[in-house]
């Protein structure tokens, strides 16, 4: 027993000494660059082409959330040259002073940033000093044609009684609350506390509908013909009819959330200039390309608009005009919402 | 027919142990990316899986933190055994009650205390940190493993040995470890596995380029998780399920022998 | 020289590792965000929708834990007398299945309970009704099950071969039946592995998350939810550390069922 937990000890050290290597054949000849990303959100082999290209070295950290990047950030636990945050986020970072601001002259391509866009990132970040968007989208209802005979346009259906048990919502508190405000009518961004409670009650009233609260696993269960329809965002939409030809997304008219996901420089950061690099590289036009075609989350990049599907990734410009941006509220109106949310979830 | 009803009862069980890992496996050799429809066989995702460094890395780390955590823990773990067994009855008590806290304390709350420990003494998060982190959830395993071998050592040996006038550490290695051997060895597999497996504190508690395969899959979940990390589940799993078969045979040959 | 020394190294891990931080979630949850003292924190269990998280999460882990202890006995029982009983086999075969990540494992489970999902698929196909559990409770609590299985079958186990066989055919020569040389011997006997199967077992469960978001559909709402919710979305610390504080106490219960039935860790789970 004894030799044979040797050979398995063995094995693995030769494992990891093996699959190190493989990871660290070079400290890269201009440094190292630390990028802290939302898993699997740009492709891979841009990486090696990064490198190619400006010599530097690229480590890429990844997490699931804002909420989890957040703290690490924020108390400077590990030392990231360039983050990826979505709008809110942003704004919070910039509030507490954690962001530096972008030198426009190191990335020339900040040109090619879609006008479409530049509204919406000035809500959160006022002349888009500290962040450039990598990939935006708005939230819709998706829905299979086989379970769903009339034509949806209205966050209305989503409290309609046919579908009960049929409904798939986000996870996620301020989706949720987006959907009752623009249905009721109010701003996304409200801290008004009886608008949050009457759109409580109106979440708790459609309750009864839900299959289940899911965020990425909801394009799943569409796929697989479990729910009739869906919250989800625009990015899910090519990919999931790829797999099943019955489902179709639509923008209700009374708007909904545009979300933008960021990159942004972090105070903290001991690169800067690899980071203003790493910026230029990704909103150029080719990368653009490579990562909608890997994602098939809509980028925000003029050269590359033609290849966006009008309807789904590029709404109108009518459309546009009664959709909103998620708002950092701050601290007490996030206790307010956090304590009926609860409530909600408890029901 | 009792033995058919048992048999019967036990595959059911393995059945439901191993269900959702056999469809993990099938689904890594779908062609199509989701989860819910099958699109044909393919190789595709093993391909991905070697050309992507992140992953690679990730495989590494998990790797390495695990050898170390889990061979840190044995160490201190036994050492723990014997220095426990030297106390008074009440003592004891009292230590092994506190080593059963990590066991039990929910992942998240360890996690973010460990972090904010850190930060509080000033440590900057890196290597380091995950592997002091993984080493205080693995001691708990060590030390449950390797104290009932221990209660059940004859202590005269040790002394005869002593008294045979070999030096305390001789007869420590040639006569009490050799029994408490078994013990050791699943305390140290436990370990390795646990830190395999754990997301929570890893990812509370690393720093700058440190992925594991378990916070790659969790970073994963806001896109959706690639097949390629059922692939790489799929290889590590038929790897250790393979190393443990042959451990295994071998061990079991070695006891015939010795019958 | 005393022997107790070689202890240190554990001790230090122990105090660096588990108190102070245990310490500092302490300090979080009796201060709010400016730092003052309070208890509210610690109070806000009995709010509503805390107590209700906290009720629901007691219920499921106890079922759960019935169940586990319902399936484990009689496989331990059966494992203890047959071939395969092996202690390496035994290991190999319950710990096996943790070298696949957990995440993956259960959402595998969703995949396979969905409405339209595998076994519902396969029910179909020989004709029967299919089985509406996934968004349940009683999802959670065959994810659960799932979870904490090999950590009850194990120490039961170990508890169980560790019976002399003497003792139990010397019951049976002085007259015993199957069912009196189980409720006289066998289980009294295996108490310490019981108590330390079901500890194993019902304190994870109990503060669970991930099982009741993915097995849940997210409409399951346990304590674990909520203390990981004030921790990420709701970003309130404080709180999330005050509610923690609270499962301390389950945690110190368990502690003290060790203690009591298991002072020799003869029931461990390897």
């Amino acid at each position: 027993m004894k030799k044979f937990l040797c050979v398995f000890m063995t094995l693995i050290l030769c494992l990891g000494a093996f699959t190190g290597c493989g990871g660290s054949k070079s400290s890269g000849e201009n440094g190292t660059l630390y990028v802290y990303c939302f898993g699997d959100y740009f492709d891979p082999d841009l990486q090696y082409e990064f490198e190619e290209k400006t010599g530097y070295k690229l480590v890429v950290d990844l997490f699931d959330t804002n909420e989890e990047m957040y703290p690490v950030i924020k108390n400077n636990t590990a030392d990231y040259d360039v983050i990826c945050a979505s709008d809110y986020m942003i704004e919070k970072l910039i509030s507490e002073d954690l962001l530096d601001e972008i030198n426009y002259d190191n990335v020339p391509n900040a040109e090619n940033v879609a006008d479409s866009i530049k509204p919406f990132m000035e809500a959160f970040d006022p002349g888009m000093k500290h962040s450039l968007p990598h990939t935006w989208g708005t939230y819709g209802i998706m829905y299979n044609k086989s379970m769903v005979d009339e034509e949806i346009d209205s966050w209305d259906v989503l409290w309609d009684q046919n579908y009960k048990d049929k409904i798939v919502m986000p996870n996620s508190l301020r989706e949720c609350y987006m959907i009752a405000a623009k249905k009721l009518g109010y701003s996304m961004n409200t801290a008004d506390e009886s608008q949050i409670q009457e759109m409580t009650q109106i979440l708790i009233d459609q309750k009864p509908l839900v299959y289940s609260f899911a965020n990425d696993s909801a394009r799943e269960i569409m796929i697989g013909d479990s729910a009739a329809m869906a919250v989800i965002t625009s990015g899910e939409v090519i990919y999931s009819k790829e797999y099943n030809e019955n489902l179709e997304f639509v923008i209700p008219k009374e708007g909904t959330e545009v979300w933008t996901d960021c990159w942004a420089i972090p105070k903290a950061a001991k690169n800067k200039e690899a980071a203003e690099a790493w910026i230029n590289f990704m909103l150029d036009g080719d990368t653009a390309e490579t990562n909608f075609e890997y994602l098939t989350y809509a980028i925000p990049n003029k050269l590359i608009a033609d290849k966006m599907d009008e309807a789904v990734l590029n709404p109108s410009k009518d459309l546009l005009d009664k959709c909103e941006t998620l708002r950092n509220l701050g601290a007490e109106a996030d206790d307010i919402y956090s304590r009926y949310w609860k409530k909600y979830k408890a029901e | 027919m009792k033995k058919v009803l048992k048999g019967i009862y036990l595959a059911l069980i393995i059945l439901f142990l191993y269900l959702p890992i056999f469809t993990l496996m099938v689904l890594s050799f779908n062609e199509g990316k989701t989860m819910n429809a099958w699109t044909g066989f393919s190789f595709r995702w093993y391909r991905e899986m070697f050309s992507n460094r992140t992953i690679m890395e990730a495989l590494g780390n998990t790797l390495t933190i695990a050898f170390w955590a889990a061979a840190a823990a044995t160490v201190v773990g036994v050492m723990a055994c014997i220095g426990l067994n030297a106390m008074k009855e009440k003592h004891r008590s009292f230590f092994m009650g506190l080593n059963n806290i990590p066991l039990l304390n929910a992942d998240i709350v360890t996690g973010i205390s460990l972090m904010l420990s850190f930060l509080l003494f000033g440590i900057s998060l890196n290597y380091g940190t995950v592997l002091f982190a993984h080493i205080t959830f693995c001691i708990p395993y060590v030390i449950l493993s390797v104290m009932p071998k221990f209660r059940q050592l004859e202590n005269h040996t040790f002394e005869a040995a002593l008294d045979l006038g070999a030096s305390p550490a001789y007869a420590f290695f040639k006569v009490v470890l050799p029994d408490i051997m078994p013990g050791i060895i699943s305390g140290f597999l436990l370990s390795f596995t646990m830190s395999v497996d754990d997301f929570v504190i890893t990812h509370f508690t690393r720093g700058a380029g440190i992925n594991t395969l378990s916070t790659l899959v969790y970073s994963q979940v806001k896109v959706g998780i690639r097949p390629t990390l059922y692939a790489l589940s799929t290889v590590i799993f038929a790897a250790v399920f393979v190393i443990l078969i042959l451990v295994n045979i071998i061990s079991n040959k070695r006891e015939e022998k010795r019958a | 020289m005393s022997k107790k020394i070689f202890s240190g190294p554990f001790l230090a891990f122990m105090l660096c590792g588990t108190i102070i931080p245990l310490g500092v979630i302490a300090y979080y949850g009796i201060t709010d965000r400016s730092g003052a003292f309070t208890f509210e924190n610690i109070k806000a269990i009995t709010t509503g929708e805390h107590w209700e998280a906290l009720m629901l999460a007691l219920m499921l882990a106890l079922i759960s834990t019935v169940i586990c202890l319902l399936i484990a006995f009689p496989l331990g029982l059966i494992l203890k007398d047959s071939k395969l009983g092996k202690k390496g086999f035994m290991v190999f075969i319950f710990i096996l299945p943790m070298w696949m990540n957990f995440l993956l494992r259960t959402m595998a489970w969703q995949v396979l309970l969905e409405k339209n999902g595998i076994i519902n698929q396969v029910l179909g196909f020989i004709g029967l009704p299919s089985l509406h559990i996934i968004n349940t409770p009683a999802a959670v609590v065959l994810g659960m099950v799932y979870d904490y299985l090999p950590f009850m079958i194990l120490p039961i186990y170990n508890a169980l071969i560790k019976i002399d066989k003497n003792v139990i055919e010397a019951a049976y020569d002085l007259g015993a039946g199957f069912r009196q040389v189980l409720q006289k011997v066998i289980i009294p006997l295996s108490v310490p592995g019981i108590v330390s199967g079901i500890t194993m077992g019902f304190v994870p469960s109990l503060t669970t998350f991930a099982v009741s978001n993915i097995l849940g559909g997210g409409k399951v709402n346990l304590i674990g939810n909520i203390i990981e919710h004030e921790f990420t979305t709701g970003s309130n610390w404080n709180l999330g550390a005050g509610l923690s504080l609270v499962m301390m106490i389950f945690i110190v219960i368990s502690m003290a069922l060790i203690e009591k039935f298991d002072r020799n860790g003869e029931g461990n789970i390897i």
